[in-house]
């Protein structure tokens, strides 16, 4: 693909911004695939047709491909960034791109298809309100495509988007499409796989990206943009279940302001508002609401996402770590979590016995391995029982017993309350992602 | 706030205000010893404000520290020692020129000092102690920093290992590191040259003038404009002219170039930042120009 070719694809999406321009919301996405599925071309398209790839970012990788002798210009080393990576032509990392619409801005974490796969698309979808699958329409459903729709699932995403790509290559067929397109539902449907849309493109062509392709009439569903700029994720939050974990605790040492104490954090999920009863975990005491506020002011309620202040009506003691909820409704206070974890490390396995750290929300905690349920065998779905260890890259269901107890709830109902990451205390590094399955 | 209470929805700035909040919440709740970084460019500005709103009604809780290499914009220093007078911020600053005269570094070959700030500003950490800095890079900036970690782990030497980050999942960032090591924060990582100037619009947030249409005598050189003055002299053959110019970033007087405008608003410079075909970096700096991974060179160094 050359920018000429590009440039006589691109429609007419206007570019974000400007003073006219209504409130835009945010939508973060995956993008799962590898480079023979055309996913850095698909990016390179949607970045190209929302006006937000630029002729000095495009020229440089033009200039790049010439002189490595690539027949066309590789939208690939518009991701990779990185040395290695283009010495080596692989993605090593997951890379965060952004384009808009006047609707929408979008955040893309970008997951490489090979290596550390199952690491990056776990880091890249934990975010993610919506995780885009390729397959080449040639090829149909492989290996990969449902391994990566199985860890949306695992990491709860809630849309799915299967792009059959390179469509100009199977003649436009509605057969093809259908056939790839009945394989993938009936697959997802075994995994409890949220909202599923399935879309026929050509990538390279610009089919279906930006505009509805005349080249595939009998398709009656949106553009793939259309789709990205309408998809509803507002209901996505939980807005039931108040949950606010307690980040850090604002006391103004002034002389002109005195005793002030404000519990500063996320709102992870629920609608927080003043005069309501809340209770204070780990201590079980009760307290109201007296104010929610932000630096420009007091707020009539808080919800997901807003980062704000909330004060009570009493004195009680509340630390970073402890979480605000409601005296009917709050998480498990337990230091025995079920969970689902993917090891993430690749020097030493995860092992029963083995002790580690563990951050939950604002909380952290050591924790010890009691059990390894079963190892999951990610393209069979299989369990393996007689797993001793989790390596990098495997995903399997343990027990650990924590130091203090976690405030958790189920990851499936909660994916703020629900997710830990394992730290290995003498390395420092993040070793593992857990998912709650099951607390106390 | 601006969302409006009932559809329980919150506008893109809003949600990026609260990231950022929260993640600047999380390093003074884990951390012994943070410093921003403030230029006086406008994301370290933006991110003041953010720091500002995530402790109000608190002051500060962390020094602002300036890598000055010497070659500044004066309008952009007054500026700084504006901001932080008004704020009652402990401005530290480290000093390039001074490092050159103690001979702790030595001036480049191309005058540049882009590369020699570089141990000047790990000379800094390691004398105040500080174990985590906040930056205001974006990852949309350029494409080593598309890969970089909102926490992004420095070793003793300030080194990035791109190869050998943490994976960081969901909103637990993982700040843990043995003495001498520290993390650099980079809290505006979502954010986009047009998210910033529309929070700067949206904020009111004064700016150093440079950053808005003004006329100066100017060179061009590689296809950019360099402002000629004490730091920046014409080579043979390089015409001077008066033009209508301004600044889209804010870094060395001697290798920052400045781009043709008319815009002096903030409202017009939205409108000629959402029309340009240009990235911010790839118009005005010719310290990223010298190879194709001159950025991620640097960063392995040490630099932001």
């Amino acid at each position: 693909m050359t920018a000429e070719t590009i440039a006589a694809g691109a429609a007419e999406a206007r570019p974000a911004g400007g003073p006219e321009a209504r409130p835009m919301d945010l939508l973060r996405f995956a993008t799962a695939g590898s480079v023979d599925d055309g996913k850095s071309t698909l990016i390179g398209r949607l970045l190209y047709d929302t006006k937000s790839l630029f002729t000095d970012q495009l020229a440089a990788v033009e200039a790049v491909s010439a002189a490595r002798g690539d027949e066309y210009t590789n939208l690939a080393l518009l991701t990779d960034g990185l040395r290695a990576e283009r010495e080596q032509g692989i993605t090593i990392d997951v890379a965060y791109r952004y384009f808009a619409t006047p609707r929408r801005k979008f955040i893309i974490a970008d997951t490489p298809g090979h290596i550390q796969y199952t690491r990056n698309m776990v880091t890249g979808a934990s975010t993610a309100d919506l995780a885009l699958i390729l397959v080449d329409a040639r090829k149909g459903l492989v290996e990969q495509s449902r391994r990566h729709a199985f860890l949306c699932s695992l990491l709860r995403v809630p849309h799915l988007v299967l792009c059959v790509n390179k469509m100009d290559l199977v003649d436009y067929s509605q057969e093809v499409f259908e056939r790839i397109a009945d394989e993938f539902t009936a697959f997802a449907a075994k995994l409890d796989a949220p909202d599923l849309t399935v879309v026929p493109i050509s990538a390279l062509k610009g089919d279906n990206i930006v505009t509805r392709s005349e080249n595939m009439p009998w398709y009656e569903g949106p553009s793939l943009l259309h789709h990205l700029e309408r998809v509803h994720i507002a209901s996505d939050r939980n807005l039931v279940d108040v949950r606010f974990p307690v980040q850090y605790v604002i006391r103004p040492q002034s002389t002109t302001v005195t005793d002030y104490r404000g519990y500063a954090g996320q709102v992870a999920s629920g609608v927080l508002k003043p005069g309501d009863e809340v209770m204070v975990l780990p201590s079980g005491f009760t307290s109201r609401i007296s104010s929610v506020e932000t630096a420009d002011g007091p707020v009539g309620e808080a919800f997901p996402p807003m980062s704000v202040t909330v004060r009570l009506a009493d004195e009680i003691d509340i630390s970073r770590g402890d979480m605000i909820c409601r005296p009917n409704n709050a998480p498990a206070v337990s230091q025995d979590i079920e969970a689902m974890v993917c090891w993430m490390d690749e020097t030493r396995p995860l092992r029963v016995g083995g002790k580690y750290a563990v951050k939950h929300t604002t909380r952290s905690a050591r924790a010890i391995v009691r059990a390894l349920h079963y190892r999951l065998d990610i393209n069979t779905l299989h369990r393996d029982e007689a797993a001793g260890e989790l390596k990098l890259n495997e995903i399997g269901r343990v027990r650990l017993r924590t130091t203090v107890p976690l405030l958790a709830d189920e990851y499936r109902r909660n994916r703020t309350t629900g997710g830990f990451v394992i730290i290995d205390e003498t390395t420092n590094r993040t070793v593992g992602a857990g998912m709650i399955v099951e607390a106390g | 706030m601006t969302a409006p209470a009932r559809s329980y929805q919150v506008s893109h700035l809003d949600a990026l205000e609260a990231e950022s909040i929260f993640v600047m919440r999380e390093v003074v709740a884990e951390m012994e010893r943070p410093v921003l970084l403030f230029s006086g460019g406008k994301d370290s500005i933006v991110m003041l404000r953010l720091a500002q709103k995530a402790f109000a009604p608190a002051n500060i809780p962390f020094p602002v520290m300036h890598v000055d290499t010497g070659h500044n914009f004066p309008e952009v220093l007054e500026y700084r020692d504006q901001r932080v007078t008004e704020l009652g911020l402990h401005l530290i600053v480290a000093s390039v020129p001074e490092a050159l005269a103690n001979g702790t570094v030595r001036e480049s070959a191309d005058g540049m000092r882009n590369r020699i700030q570089t141990p000047v500003l790990l000379e800094a950490v390691e004398k105040h102690r500080f174990d985590a800095l906040f930056g205001g890079a974006r990852r949309d900036e350029e494409k080593a920093r598309a890969k970089e970690r909102v926490f992004s782990f420095r070793d003793e030497f300030g080194q990035w290992d791109p190869k050998n980050q943490r994976p960081e999942l969901w909103s637990l960032y993982n700040g843990r590191h043995h003495p001498g090591e520290s993390i650099r924060v980079f809290p505006l990582s979502n954010w986009t040259e047009l998210d910033v100037w529309h929070y700067i619009a949206r904020e009111r947030i004064p700016l150093p003038s440079i950053y808005y249409a003004h006329e100066r005598e100017v060179i061009e050189r590689d296809g950019m404009l360099y402002a000629v003055n004490e730091f920046f002299r014409p080579r043979a053959g390089e015409e001077r002219f008066k033009a209508r110019v301004r600044y889209r970033t804010v870094g060395d007087a001697s290798c920052t170039a400045a781009v043709r405008s008319d815009a002096d608003t903030v409202e017009k410079v939205i409108e000629e930042v959402a029309a340009t075909r240009i990235t911010e970096r790839g118009a005005t700096r010719g310290d990223d120009r010298v190879s194709e991974a001159a950025m991620e060179d640097r960063k392995r160094e040490g630099y932001f």
